[in-house]
């Protein structure tokens, strides 16, 4: 087991190092870097090239390409990714700020997710009305459909424009979370539903399923107490993907709703081309695909008897 | 039990329709029959007879698209199609038992066996959780489960699909109800295991007095467990009786054919086989063969296991095999699941290399055989597997099946290759319009005999037919097995012949060997083999033939 372990975290090692490079590459690049970014200003105050290049010079991105990325790996080893050409303190830093409030949003918007999306599924799958069946198996690929970023201005319209129960924007409170996870929330649990909802039709038709009714099981013990565990297991394997989307998703309701977070500061430090920080969020990003990947497949025994995830194989 | 009491269980006029596509399909057309109580009886027919529809309609376990438009069911006085889904609840499990088809998919996976027999008793609050838990472990040693205690805290994968049906016996019996339906409960086990269970059901129902209806497509299994018979075809009863009338004295031509088709009730060779001294080359006044077309020499094959805690490393699926096939004879290869048959057969088609050992075909080495050299050896053996179902590609046409490897060794122009599917579809007694089919259009005995075709077509000298008729019913077996002995005269062809069914070995083999764990246990003459076994193991495998005993008898 430990073993396994071990092996998993060079896995994941390997990922952030290959993360870290691919971003390095991609950042160097796109046209322009920090310094000629912060230096084109309008005409009239044209910064003097001579200064321009001193920067560059500070900054080391006048050295080769190789140069520059090994002493910025050297350094990101040890958690040092520079500093922020913004306002010049640790990129660390600047993303542990908002890093809870994202962590809080996140939390908050993936559990409504699982409580929303399961409930959705339950209902589309269990319910013995037909008509109830079909609405409820429809709702799931329209709320994939629909931009996450018109969810968003439809809430803030209505809670907060219209019946003024919620604020519009900001990072005050648990008042201030509702709407932005719930922006979070609804995109994700539609993925959870529809993944669920196929998941516990098929498991009802397994002929299992039939030999539980045959020994005179009721409906409520059936489904809640055999096939929501069974059908359970192929949404818990999308778990991992499902993280990585809340983080896609963070960028768009922070923006939306003015929230602090590391979803807004990707936006802002793509846009002024702050690489520090970018590759901070990178490998941060990384770094968590690769951990809760690493927990889901820990899980996966404890749920699933026929898995022995430190054998990989299935007995 | 006087014969003027009311039956246990009364079916009059049962009719269920099936609405597929919009349109309505008879699959029960007015089934009457009673199952007096602590009898056997069992209801046999094909697939598509409606002998599991009728089963399933007395439980009420219909699927979604079947009706059940007229008639009733009465079990111990009380209408069952009269009853609410709540009322339903008490009558399964407590009152009716099921044993279903497939015990390897009929377990929750995620639950300990033992809970899974408990939840029978528990469903009906028959008996507190644990102490439903005690009973359960009880259950499970009475179904033949050794060390119970512990196996009852397993899971369902822990256990082989023997064991698994014991399960599912102890479960159905739990709540102590007074009719047991058992569906087909052994058509999916080896035929060793399949005696056990039938006996096993037979035991426990019998100390319990509980009345059984056994499901079943073999007239052989009938014969050794039913008192009474009922025989269906088509949706409706042909024939009905006391089981030694039934086989006795049959009085519709079906009934007799079925009897006809049971290799186990009716022992005869479907050609006569060659002796050693005389191979059919030599019959024929030919260079009589010295070299047999296929030789292995102490094959073994080890796989490598997954690391466990203390568990093997490896595996020995073959040991020390030596055999050898002649040309135009039939060698049978013999023994449970696991025995390494089926690794033996991949062996010496060179799917897989012998970790030591040699083959050889034809005076060739398989082994050192590569590339363009070893393909245009493959065109010389060819395969025919268990299932139909998996091993036709369900888009493809029935034409594209068979010319496949015509086209794969560019065999001719397409025009001479369509002619050669057509020839093809003819010797294996097919209409040659069903060249523009898919395999779903076909049956399983059809679909085998497009597998069989499209082995033929590149006129192999040597077919493998592994487990070729296990998965069907019993009488189309017999057809295909005529097929089969009808084409190995036509082609000269060589075959070996794996199955796990001595009652279907007998009737086509010259040779038989049989395997276990791995190693072969006897290899001798057909006759000498199955009349005057001189291992433990094959006499076990010969007694477990279902519907030997009233023939001995």
């Amino acid at each position: 087991m430990i073993r396994y372990i071990g092996q998993r975290l060079l896995q994941g090692a390997f990922v952030l190092w290959a993360a870290y490079t691919v971003s390095f590459l991609i950042l160097y690049l796109l046209p322009g870097d920090a310094v000629s970014i912060m230096a084109s200003g309008d005409e009239q105050n044209a910064v003097d090239p001579a200064l321009v290049e001193k920067l560059r010079a500070e900054y080391g991105l006048d050295r080769p390409l190789y140069e520059q990325y090994f002493v910025a790996l050297f350094k990101a080893f040890q958690l040092d990714f520079g500093l922020s050409i913004k306002n010049g303190v640790p990129a660390t830093q600047t993303v542990a700020e908002v890093l809870p409030e994202t962590i809080k949003l996140a939390v908050a918007g993936f559990a409504v997710a699982v409580l929303l999306g399961s409930a959705l599924a339950v209902v589309a799958a269990f319910s013995r009305n037909r008509w109830i069946r079909q609405t409820f198996s429809s709702l799931p690929p329209l709320g994939i459909a629909v931009p996450t970023f018109w969810i968003g201005l439809l809430l803030l319209q209505f809670f907060s424009f219209r019946l003024r129960l919620f604020p519009a924007i900001g990072n005050d409170g648990g008042q201030s979370l509702v709407l932005p996870a719930l922006t979070l929330a609804i995109p994700t649990s539609a993925v959870i539903a529809q993944l669920l909802t196929r998941s516990l039709r098929q498991t009802l038709g397994e002929p299992y399923i039939e030999q539980i009714r045959a020994k005179g099981a009721s409906e409520a013990l059936i489904n809640f107490g055999h096939a929501l565990r069974n059908a359970a297991i192929p949404t818990l394997t999308m778990l991992g993907i499902l993280v990585g989307n809340l983080l896609a998703g963070a960028v768009v309701s922070e923006t939306v709703f003015s929230r602090a977070g590391i979803g807004r500061l990707t936006v802002t430090a793509v846009n002024s081309r702050d690489i520090p920080v970018v590759q901070t969020l990178v490998v941060l990003a990384a770094a968590i695909f690769v951990i809760t990947s690493l927990i889901v497949d820990l899980i996966y025994p404890l749920v699933d008897p026929r898995i022995n995830t430190a054998r990989g194989a299935k007995v | 039990m006087s014969s003027h009491a009311e039956p246990l269980l009364k079916v009059e006029n049962l009719r269920v329709d099936y609405v597929v596509d919009g349109s309505s399909r008879n699959a029960v057309a007015g089934v009457s029959f009673e199952v007096r109580a602590g009898e056997v009886v069992a209801i046999v027919g094909e697939s598509g007879s409606g002998k599991t529809t009728t089963a399933h309609s007395i439980i009420n376990l219909l699927p979604g698209n079947a009706r059940v438009s007229s008639g009733s069911v009465t079990f111990d006085g009380t209408d069952l199609t009269q009853l609410t889904r709540k009322e339903w609840q008490g009558v399964r499990g407590k009152d009716i038992g099921l044993i279903p088809q497939d015990p390897t998919a009929s377990l929750d996976p995620l639950q300990r066996v033992g809970e899974q027999v408990a939840e029978a008793l528990t469903i009906h609050r028959l008996q507190p959780k644990k102490a439903a838990r005690q009973s359960a472990v009880r259950l499970l040693e009475e179904s033949g489960i050794r060390d119970a205690p512990s196996r009852a805290r397993q899971f369902p994968h822990q256990f082989s699909g023997g064991m698994r049906q014991r399960v599912l016996i102890a479960t159905a019996l739990a709540a102590q109800p007074k009719l047991v339906i058992a569906d087909e409960p052994t058509s999916a086990l080896d035929v060793t295991v399949q005696r056990q269970i039938l006996d096993n059901i037979a035991t426990l129902t019998a100390e319990r007095g509980t009345a059984v209806l056994l499901i079943t497509h073999d007239l052989g299994v009938a014969a050794d467990r039913a008192d009474r018979i009922i025989v269906m075809r088509g949706g409706e009863i042909v024939e009905e009786g006391s089981a030694t009338a039934v086989l006795g004295d049959p009085q519709h031509s079906y009934t007799q054919q079925l009897i006809a088709a049971a290799p186990g009730l009716s022992p005869r060779r479907l050609r006569p086989s060659l002796s050693v001294q005389n191979p059919r080359t030599a019959t024929g006044g030919d260079v009589v063969h010295v070299f047999p077309l296929v030789e292995a020499k102490s094959l073994r094959k080890v796989f490598g296991l997954p690391r466990t805690a203390g568990g093997a490393r490896s595996l020995t699926a073959v040991d020390d095999v030596s055999l050898d096939i002649r040309r135009g004879e039939t060698l049978a290869l013999v023994g449970e699941s696991g025995s390494g048959k089926s690794t033996v057969a991949r062996l010496l088609l060179r799917l897989d290399k012998p970790t030591s050992g040699s083959v050889t075909f034809d005076g060739v080495d398989l082994a050192s055989a590569k590339g363009e050299r070893l393909r245009q050896l493959r065109r010389r053996f060819q395969v025919v597997f268990q299932s139909p179902y998996a091993s036709l590609d369900p888009r493809f046409s029935v034409e594209d099946i068979i010319a496949e490897p015509l086209r794969a060794f560019a065999e001719g122009t397409p025009a001479e290759q369509k002619s050669r599917v057509k020839a093809l579809l003819e010797e294996v007694h097919l209409p040659v319009d069903y060249g523009t089919r898919r395999p779903a259009e076909l049956s399983g005995g059809q679909r085998q005999r497009i597998a069989i075709a499209r082995a033929l077509a590149l006129k192999p000298e040597l077919v493998v037919l592994d487990e070729a008729v296990s998965a069907l019913d019993v009488s189309v077996q017999a057809q295909i097995l005529t097929l089969l002995a009808e084409l190995q005269v036509q082609e000269s062809l060589s075959y070996l012949f794996i199955s796990h069914d001595l009652a279907v070995v007998q009737q086509i083999s010259d040779r038989v060997a049989v395997m276990q764990a791995g190693k072969m246990v006897e290899l001798g003459e057909a006759t000498a083999v199955l009349e005057n076994p001189a291992e433990d193991y094959t006499r076990q495998l010969i007694t477990a033939i279902p519907g030997r005993v009233p023939i001995a008898g």
